[in-house]
């Protein structure tokens, strides 16, 4: 499959990520409709959850806000159960720090089109990533998670629930076919395999977000064997 | 007031990194880290994906969506068919 990701020492760019991130563009904008559907049902009015998706641009942490606090939960149990679900963005964000270049407000500018999709795309499988990849898929999915978005708040439910349409399922396909390419080394197989593990015995005991963060710690499998 | 303070925090956690460390060669010690973090997490979004809903681990379509999209895989399709395929056959258990 080594047409499906950037190889490692070559450039694949801009238009890749643009490619790359199309088919889950459908999935992007169905998800932004049905989260700007639950924020309005929930009371959110119309300016809140487009200012939420332009900002925020992570929908685990945007979908748990507007149904904590429209179930009538607390502003801190909304707040800590988005922050836990964002935070894989710290390793995340570390490990394509050294590809984002420019000034500190360049860097967080494209700091914000980094998420899950974006950086597994990226994703070259030797530690390193491509910029270009990063971004375009970064920019294809933003404009998707918007316009969603945007259609769900002032359309409301005409998509219906994107779970109808099996749209739920493209992600962790779309994670699956970006793994197997990672598989055919000893070290990456064993992070896989530790990861995957950690993250299924924690879903029943903890809170959403905490298995993924867990997860990254397997990347020290056998670090300390070198 | 919560959109404020979870849209400044996703803000800060996905820049954190690049802000303070954008732009410089990792380490080469920490390479071999790098390059494992990436199948450590797409493994667990795969898995938390595919078999958990909320605190439950649990086996519906979708599992029947990522075995599609194993089978594409094996016949070396391209991504977006891998993606199309799960989400069809996720669709069309769920008809059933």
């Amino acid at each position: 499959m080594s047409s499906d990701r950037p190889a490692a020492g070559k450039k694949a760019g801009f238009a890749y990520g643009v490619r790359a991130a199309l088919p889950l563009c459908v999935a992007l904008v169905a998800f932004g409709a049905s989260f700007g559907v639950l924020a309005r049902a929930n009371g959110f009015g119309v300016m809140a959850p487009i200012v939420m998706s332009l900002t925020t641009f992570t929908g685990a942490s945007q979908f748990a806000t507007v149904s904590i606090l429209g179930d009538g939960g607390g502003l801190g149990a909304a707040v800590v159960a988005a922050i836990l679900l964002a935070s894989r963005y710290l390793p995340i964000g570390l490990s394509v720090a050294p590809v984002l270049r420019g000034s500190r407000a360049a860097r967080f500018g494209q700091a914000q089109l980094v998420i899950d999709e974006s950086w597994a795309v990226a994703n070259r499988g030797d530690g390193t990533f491509d910029r270009g990849t990063l971004l375009g898929a970064g920019v294809v999915l933003y404009l998707s998670w918007q316009a969603g978005t945007v259609a769900g708040v002032f359309g409301g439910n005409f998509l219906g629930d994107p779970r109808d349409y099996g749209l739920d399922a493209a992600f962790p396909a779309l994670f699956f076919v970006l793994l197997v390419s990672q598989l055919k080394s000893r070290e990456g197989a064993v992070a896989a395999l530790a990861g995957a593990g950690i993250a299924l015995l924690l879903v029943p005991f903890t809170r959403a977000g905490v298995p993924i963060v867990a997860a990254s710690l397997a990347c020290f499998a056998g670090w300390w064997r070198r | 007031m919560a959109v404020l303070i979870v849209g400044a925090a996703a803000m800060a956690l996905k820049s954190a990194g690049p802000v303070v460390a954008g732009g410089r060669e990792l380490p080469l010690r920490v390479l071999p880290l790098v390059a494992a973090l990436a199948p450590a997490l797409l493994a667990a979004f795969v898995v938390t994906g595919s078999f958990s809903t909320g605190r439950s681990v649990v086996i519906d379509e979708r599992a029947l969506g990522l075995v599609a999209a194993a089978v594409c895989v094996w016949g070396r399709a391209p991504l977006l068919v891998a993606v199309v395929a799960a989400a069809a056959v996720t669709a069309l258990a769920r008809l059933v």
